[in-house]
């Protein structure tokens, strides 16, 4: 019962964000990187609801536009990372021999090298700028999807269904691609819908250290790093691109969980 | 359990080989070096100096010949000279690693306190309100993000109340390294909330437990002779990753709270294209993470007859 709301409720958070970051220029009368400095460090009021920065920008007008640049890097990051991690997965279990050693090897060395800190050598080599950001998350972590795909094709290779298919003759793609890719898909789903709450975050994560987004344009990361100066005076500057940050990555984390019981019932006894 | 161990230590081996690569080629391909960025910033104009610098840091050497420069340094414990400071990057690292090292260890301290009481109890009152709110507190604590965290118990206990220093390391007192452990050991302590149920819950189900139940021994002996012990073993596994993940991790929240450790080493370096301090950083990070795994695999067989045997 708790799980199904949890699927509603986060189904309900995500749809509110999406709706926002898609019609952000009609719910906001302020632009994002509109700086008035007669308006600077304003608490919350009437005309701005989250209150101003210090610079005068409106603070809710930058979290609706910043949740464009939240998902719309969330969820490229997260596509990249699905394809490199499947790709890899897939033909590593299937093939087996060297390549799968190559692979293996490959994940491990992804492993020990944390997300951040990948993404972060790779800023320095590519700028900092979305396209560097896409670019650099979207290839450090997707050693997850890789070791899912590649532990489920071990299961399923030897069933009878894809001997079947060897058998009618048909080919390597055909069998990765159409028999295999679609009976790994749920637990995919799952690990993809929490990667892009984990890509968000390390987007703000390296926006915050001033290597991702540039300034001005408004990512909730890289508003909390001016935050830390003004805490004292205006609070309100680092409480509410945080709770955006927040409540988005939750409500990643909770549809994941509700879609894994919901796929797989057995495992809603066990960990949630 | 040698062979295990030595089989442990060749892959580890092989994997920091791939990493030193890695991060030696990367740097090596980008456009402009360390002295074009500091054109770039109008410290330095004239071309002579700048072929000197460049002579200077052996930046035109053909690439095998830095490269093989540059491992047999590492051979010698030698991880080049900071562009910046020109000190040598291990006597830089050597007095960070210790920050590092010591916020890691509270923080992963914090979370097995918190945490693994927290998923015992959750699962032990399986479906009660206790479980609820335990398990509400451990997915929040796993999509906070570390740095608002921290701001947000930096405002309530050093800007509002006073209790503690705002950021720092003080020198080296316990009292500047609560709140960064805080905010970095939120996460960790929330996953091991969540494992540490599911692991007791998996266990609970186990034919031993009934075994034990039916020969009538009492709920406090069940819990902690068997339950706990079993369940331990995949326990320790999320607390050594965790662990070992950590001086990675704490990137974000040693900038925050100007933490003098290996991660504001590495955004430090990062920022002015001092690539030996960057590759020495990141060669720190990774081998703290096998280092710690690997440990990790051991005490597990020492625990767990079954995986030494396997």
């Amino acid at each position: 019962m708790i799980l199904r709301s949890n699927l509603v409720l986060s189904a309900a958070i995500l749809t509110t964000v999406a709706v926002c970051a898609v019609a952000a220029p009609l719910v906001t009368w302020h632009g994002p990187t509109d700086g008035n400095l007669m308006f600077a460090g304003e608490p919350p009021s009437r005309q701005f609801w989250f209150g101003t920065d210090a610079l005068g920008r409106d603070i809710f007008s930058r979290i609706m536009f910043g949740a464009r640049i939240s998902l719309m890097i969330g969820l490229a990051v997260q596509m990249m990372n699905t394809v490199i991690g499947v790709c890899l997965g897939l033909t590593a279990g299937y093939f087996g021999g060297w390549w799968d050693e190559v692979v293996q090897g490959l994940t491990n060395v992804m492993l020990s090298i944390p997300t951040v800190v990948f993404a972060l050598a790779l800023m320095t080599i590519l700028g900092p700028g979305i396209p560097s950001l896409l670019i650099a998350l979207g290839m450090t972590d997707w050693a997850y999807s890789c070791r899912i795909s590649r532990a489920q094709i071990l299961s399923l290779k030897s069933q009878n269904y894809i001997q079947a298919a060897q058998t009618l003759g048909y080919g390597r793609t055909h069998i990765l691609l159409r028999e295999l890719l679609p009976n790994i898909a749920g637990p995919l789903i799952v690990v993809a819908t929490m990667g892009v709450g984990s890509a968000i975050m390390s987007e703000a994560s390296l926006s915050f250290l001033g290597l991702g987004v540039v300034p001005p344009a408004p990512s909730w990361g890289a508003m909390l790093s001016s935050a830390r100066e003004q805490m004292m005076v205006a609070p309100w500057i680092a409480i509410f691109p945080g709770l955006a940050l927040f409540v988005t990555v939750l409500a990643f984390n909770l549809f994941g969980d509700g879609l894994r019981d919901m796929l797989d019932p057995t495992s809603s006894a066990r960990g949630r | 359990m040698l062979k295990v161990i030595l089989r442990r230590l060749f892959q580890s081996l092989v994997t920091v080989s791939v990493v030193v690569t890695l991060i030696f080629v990367l740097f090596s391909v980008i456009p402009g070096s360390f002295a074009t960025s500091r054109i770039s910033e109008k410290r330095v104009v004239d071309v002579k100096v700048l072929e000197r610098i460049e002579a200077e840091l052996h930046l035109k050497d053909p690439l095998a010949q830095r490269f093989g420069n540059y491992i047999r340094g590492l051979a010698h414990g030698d991880l080049g000279n900071s562009f910046v400071t020109k000190r040598p990057v291990a006597a830089m690292l050597s007095d960070r690693i210790v920050a590092s090292f010591r916020l890691a260890v509270a923080a992963i301290g914090f979370a097995v306190l918190v945490g693994l009481p927290l998923g015992f109890i959750a699962a032990v009152r399986q479906g009660t309100w206790i479980d609820t709110t335990a398990m509400v507190a451990a997915v929040s604590g796993l999509s906070v993000p570390g740095f608002w965290f921290g701001l947000l118990m930096m405002f309530l206990f050093s800007l509002k109340l006073g209790w503690l220093p705002t950021f720092g390391y003080g020198k080296g007192d316990l009292v500047h390294l609560i709140l960064p452990a805080l905010t970095l050991g939120v996460a960790p302590m929330a996953l091991l909330a969540r494992t540490t149920r599911a692991a007791v819950l998996e266990t609970l189900n186990a034919d031993f437990i009934r075994t034990a139940r039916s020969k009538g021994m009492g709920e406090g002996r069940i819990v902690f002779r068997h339950l706990a012990r079993n369940a331990f073993v995949l326990v320790l596994t999320t607390i050594g990753l965790q662990f070992g993940s950590m001086l990675g991790g704490s990137v974000v929240v040693e900038k925050l709270f100007a933490w003098p450790g290996v991660g504001s080493l590495l955004v430090e370096s990062v920022s002015v294209r001092d690539i030996p301090a960057v590759q020495g950083c990141i060669l720190v990070i990774v081998l703290f993470f096998l280092i710690v795994n690997t440990l990790v695999d051991v005490a597990y067989m020492a625990i767990d007859p079954r995986i030494r045997f396997q």
